[in-house]
């Protein structure tokens, strides 16, 4: 068996016992759906009356909820990695010569399909409550393409957090910034309303920029500009994310 | 049967100004038990580490199953197998799910990964619990299926690093048990143990590690020799009698307070038996009797020169 077809196999094998993990703890899943719709029932029926944005809340909010509902869901990735490196895991499959690829790769991918099973649901719900999207099909194709590359980004840079976090208890806390970025940027109110240092830091940050990409593609008025920035940082952010978790991978034995 | 397992040479490794192996020589035939003995921090888990390409050693040459551990690194893997310090089992797998997933990495047709794990399951009596999640198991099944995950690939040489710290004394028992079945079954074992009693049970050869050297290597009874401690107490009712028995156990010390002597011995039950033959023969009446042997304090104390607090606070 040569290096590509063995790394590949040894992905799938850790795959598989990523999607069990999965199953067996639906506790992670349930936690990365339920905030982010608890968030949007307070969004859209408790305060986003208050805010005026222009459009119906419901449509304004969506988007930075779907970017949320990621951030919320890979707490348990960041734990579940750190927990591999505490135990020997990681050790053991070292020692048994299993690709570093194998095992990073089996996370990222599970972390990410794991986002996309919530962004489904937290999307159904949010057509219940007054989401009315005027994407066409080629746009909706584009929000969902800007949605994984950003899973992709947070969860390469959540694997690395997860790997230099020094237990499995700090790991937790990683994803906590994660969780408070969204309410720094346009997701729930535009920037431009807040006040100086927030605004400046609202406009500059990376989700407001995939925010507004999302949200021009879902309201059929798309940006080339922003979807541009989306997708650079995106792409930033994973090969970071990649590059710092490939040296602490190397460097913890 | 013949020939060096593991051989390692001036072994040294330092994290930053650390110095943690301080020049390691190790050899350790085939089909042999090696035990590494040395308190908590002495540079166990390291040296495990660096004989199993876990860490490049800074300086050193280490040969493992005949081949160069920094430069034929996927062929000494390909022949070892590692348990480390703790039981790294999945617990949100099964036992067999563990078991099958180790198949999978090492590439085993399904059908022999079946097999495989079903007999491993067997032998460590884990039938019962193979379709169990892992964290419901106990530390000594946890224990168990660690080390029959490593025994999936059939390794030539296993690592044990702590094989037993944490278990109940029976648990560990069976796991003794089964270290010495592999052994039989023509495998070579390094383990590392804090304690002494284990390396006596198990080891065929020790080696005692303080500080980042080796300080003593030898047979359990070579280092035992090194070892004074092993003594027999007698406690007497009376100074008369007190007085008589010490005249009889002329090898002995004597303590006037306590009523006490201290007679040294092997601390085995045919000296023992030796000694009281001789108390019978002149009808001395001993009071109370109690057998010290040597623990790994006292090990510490005559090699090293320093006590080990970790250890005997056990």
């Amino acid at each position: 068996m040569n290096a590509i077809s063995a790394s590949l196999t040894d992905s799938a094998t850790m795959l598989r016992r990523n999607f069990r993990h999965t199953t067996r703890n639906p506790l992670a899943l349930f936690n990365g759906v339920f905030m982010p719709i608890f968030l949007m029932f307070l969004m859209v029926y408790v305060l986003g009356g208050a805010f005026s944005v222009g459009v119906n809340y419901a449509d304004y909010a969506t988007p930075g909820l779907l970017l949320t509902t990621i951030c919320y869901g890979v707490g348990p990735t960041a734990v579940a990695v750190s927990s591999d490196m505490a135990t020997g895991f990681i050790n053991r499959l070292r020692v048994m010569h299993v690709s570093r690829a194998a095992v990073l790769n089996a996370h990222v991918i599970a972390t990410v399909l794991r986002s996309l099973v919530a962004i489904a649901i937290v999307i159904g719900v949010a057509f219940l409550m007054g989401f009315r999207p005027s994407a066409s099909f080629a746009q909706w194709l584009g929000a969902i393409g800007i949605i994984v590359l950003t899973a992709l980004a947070i969860a390469w840079l959540t694997v690395a957090s997860g790997l230099a976090a020094k237990t499995p208890e700090n790991a937790g806390f990683a994803a906590v910034p994660l969780m408070l970025l969204p309410f720094l940027s346009s997701a729930f109110v535009p920037a431009d309303k807040m006040g100086p240092g927030a605004r400046q830091f609202a406009e500059y940050q990376p989700f407001t920029s995939i925010i507004e990409a999302l949200r021009g593609l879902l309201t059929g008025a798309p940006s080339a500009g922003s979807a541009v920035t989306a997708i650079a940082w995106c792409v930033g952010l994973s090969l970071i994310g990649y590059l710092w978790a490939r040296r602490s991978f190397t460097k913890r034995a | 049967m013949n020939g060096s397992a593991i051989a390692a040479s001036g072994l040294r490794k330092a994290y930053k100004d650390k110095i943690v192996l301080d020049g390691i020589d190790l050899d350790v035939r085939t089909g042999t038990i090696f035990a590494l003995l040395g308190p908590n921090g002495a540079g166990k888990t390291t040296t495990v580490n660096v004989l199993t390409t876990l860490l490049a050693p800074d300086a050193g040459k280490v040969v493992v199953a005949g081949h160069d551990v920094t430069t034929e690194t996927k062929a000494v893997r390909a022949a070892i197998g590692v348990t480390g310090q703790f039981a790294s089992v999945d617990d949100l797998l099964t036992g067999e799910e563990n078991l099958l997933m180790m198949a999978d990495l090492l590439h085993l047709p399904k059908a022999e990964g079946r097999r495989i794990a079903a007999r491993l399951l067997a032998r460590f009596d884990l039938g019962e619990a193979a379709g169990k999640l892992a964290s419901s198991y106990s530390g000594g099944m946890r224990r168990k299926l660690d080390l029959a995950m490593t025994l999936v690939g059939q390794p030539k040489i296993i690592f044990l690093d702590e094989p037993t710290t944490g278990l109940d004394p029976r648990s560990r028992r069976i796991m003794w048990e089964i270290i010495r079945e592999l052994v039989a079954g023509g495998m070579t074992i390094f383990l590392t143990t804090q304690y002494l009693e284990e390396a006596d049970e198990l080891a065929d050869r020790i080696a005692v590690l303080d500080q980042g050297r080796l300080v003593a290597e030898g047979t359990a009874d070579e280092l035992k020799r090194r070892v004074p401690g092993s003594h027999v107490r007698l406690r007497f009712a009376g100074r008369p009698e007190l007085d008589v028995a010490a005249r009889v156990l002329a090898e002995s010390t004597r303590d006037d307070e306590e009523l006490t002597l201290r007679v040294p011995g092997d601390g085995g039950v045919r000296s023992l038996r030796a000694l009281l033959d001789r108390l019978d023969a002149h009808s001395i009446d001993v009071e109370e009797l109690s057998v010290h042997t040597p623990d790994l304090d006292d090990v510490f104390l005559a090699l090293t020169g320093h006590g080990n607090k970790e250890v005997s606070a056990r």
